[in-house]
């Protein structure tokens, strides 16, 4: 995106009917750590990257536990993720007050959604830098929510927010049919897997990324540094084999590739010599 | 809910007249609002009181006006049934004779009333604001039974610190995903569930029916048939009580059911009772 004279505060209006302010917001999001969620039928799960400022400091905490059925992880601006966080347990412990029971999902994920509104309608406001995945479940079932600084939540079967997320969305695209079936060990293998997706350099170890699940009848657990090391230890295993497929899918394509002069030749002859077609499909 | 003062303090009734309509409110509060017994942090409207009446004691609920009597639930195999006569006295005078004293909450709860009439049907609209609340939403989600219970002893109890109680002892009935449903609620915030629970005179003339005779898996003519019973003898014993009833079902299959008035077969040409003494050990 580039500056214009459009984007100095919230409540100016583009002529392509922008809020350039809020598309800002939402970049911040996207300069997050990554954070991925999914659901089955009966739990939810959440994988973040934690990352560090430098050597000495520690890992920034990625993901806060709401309710007893509910927990978020967060991308973006971590004070306004903390901000959101202290207003979703204080509603939820409200609800608990009132009513002894908790709170439904979808319906404080509005609230959030409304407060974000309010955000970008006045001037004397700036949205919140974060978006938030909510995993909760309440009695209509487990939900995966994702909240945008524009006030816009959507409800997901698998999402992944913040920087280089679009490669565990597509990890989470290509395998989200498995979901709803899997148990709690895999999904949360496929989320460490989604999350490795996003990894630019290096690998997931267990001081680097965390876990978080709910469920019906269980309680919403975050599993950090020793207690998420079995499943990233379960990642390593499956590598190898992962290797030993990518090794087995290019075996027969430097097989091929000798065959390519000889091909070449006779595809010349055909009068199909235009760049060479792929080893594979010469014919 | 908009934050605004509601009690019994002015002659007209709450928010009518005063002062307190002057105070501004704004649809979007950019400053959370500072707790205090007009405008409590949690639960704002139902139990705020007028701030004049805090230090006015005439002004707060000392006795109640209109009344209702006892109240009485059982649960049942299909699941719970609530029963009360249809009278508001005034005082000793039977003064109203048609009065609905149960409220149909959603499709899974009923709430029944004895004490203050008035406070009731302030109690009725709290909880409406509540199901508009559901219904606006559109969720699908409704509130249950022990959601109406536990949001009713918050309000009661709130209230009952300040000084100001809502003069009523309520019954909550209805089905939920795991079982049926009964609690009291007091006028102090005391609450208690049970699978047959009772208010005013009907804890010392039905209690004893129901330890008796009620189980779970009773069926509905069994249910009703007892339901009869206790009502004929809260009728037979309690002076402010009428012959004309209302029976409430909740059940998981049909919901809620609200019965038309109706009379019991009561007598009373008993000869003990028309002449207590005659056949008494020492009468003459």
């Amino acid at each position: 995106m580039f500056r214009n004279q459009y984007d100095t505060d919230v409540t100016t209006w583009s002529p392509q009917g922008r809020l350039f302010q809020v598309e800002y917001a939402m970049e911040a999001v996207k300069q997050g750590g990554c954070a991925v969620g999914l659901k089955s039928e009966t739990h939810v799960v959440l994988a973040t990257l934690k990352r560090s400022q430098s050597e000495l400091s520690s890992f920034q905490r990625k993901v806060f536990k709401i309710d007893d059925h509910m927990g978020i992880a967060i991308a973006g601006l971590n004070g306004d993720g903390r901000s959101l966080c202290k207003y979703m347990r204080n509603e939820c412990i409200n609800h608990r007050y009132v009513y002894e029971s908790a709170m439904p999902v979808g319906r404080l994920v509005r609230q959030i959604a409304d407060k974000s509104q309010v955000c970008t309608q006045r001037s004397w406001k700036r949205p919140y830098g974060v978006g938030l995945l909510v995993a909760g479940v309440d009695r209509q079932g487990p939900h995966l929510f994702n909240t945008c600084p524009s006030g816009n939540y959507y409800e997901y079967k698998a999402m992944a927010i913040g920087a280089r997320s679009q490669a565990a969305k597509t990890y989470l695209e290509k395998h989200f049919e498995s979901f709803p079936a899997a148990d709690m060990d895999e999904l949360i293998r496929h989320g460490l897997k989604a999350l490795q997706a996003s990894l630019a350099e290096g690998e997931l170890t267990a001081a680097n990324c965390s876990v978080a699940i709910v469920g019906k009848g269980f309680a919403f657990t975050l599993l950090e540094d020793a207690a998420v090391q079995p499943y990233v230890d379960a990642l390593k295993e499956d590598e190898p084999m992962q290797a030993e497929e990518a090794a087995a899918g290019e075996a027969p394509a430097a097989a091929e590739a000798p065959d390519e002069p000889a091909g070449g030749e006779a595809a010349a002859a055909a009068a199909e010599a235009d760049g060479g077609p792929a080893p594979m499909e010469a014919d | 809910m908009l934050p605004r003062p509601t009690t019994h303090s002015k002659a007209l009734g709450p928010g009518v007249a005063g002062p307190e309509l002057a105070v501004a409110t704004s649809a979007v509060l950019d400053r959370p609002p500072q707790p205090g017994a007009h405008l409590p942090l949690s639960g704002a409207a139902p139990c705020a009181v007028d701030p004049a009446s805090l230090h006015d004691p005439r002004q707060h609920t000392k006795y109640p006006m209109v009344t209702g009597t006892s109240v009485m639930a059982i649960k049942y195999k299909d699941g719970v049934m609530l029963g009360c006569d249809m009278l508001a006295a005034y005082g000793s005078t039977k003064r109203y004779k048609t009065t609905q004293r149960m409220y149909r909450v959603n499709s899974k709860c009923v709430v029944a009333a004895g004490g203050e009439i008035s406070d009731f049907q302030h109690i009725c609209t709290l909880l409406d604001e509540l199901t508009t609340d559901d219904f606006r939403t559109d969720d699908g989600i409704e509130l249950t039974p022990q959601e109406v219970y536990a949001y009713l002893c918050r309000v009661l109890y709130n209230r009952r610190n300040k000084f100001d109680p809502l003069w009523n002892s309520l019954v909550v009935g209805g089905v939920a995903p795991d079982g049926s449903f009964l609690g009291m609620v007091g006028m102090i915030g005391t609450h208690y569930t049970d699978n047959h629970v009772t208010t005013g005179f009907a804890n010392q003339l039905a209690r004893p029916l129901f330890r008796e005779r009620q189980k779970d898996d009773m069926s509905e003519e069994e249910a009703l048939q007892l339901m009869y019973d206790a009502l004929k003898v809260c009728y037979y014993r309690d002076k402010q009580s009428i012959n004309k009833f209302q029976i409430a079902k909740v059940t998981h299959a049909a919901g809620v059911s609200i019965s038309e008035p109706f009379a019991l077969d009561v007598r009373w040409d008993y000869k003990k009772f028309a002449e207590p003494t005659k056949w008494a050990v020492g009468a003459w």
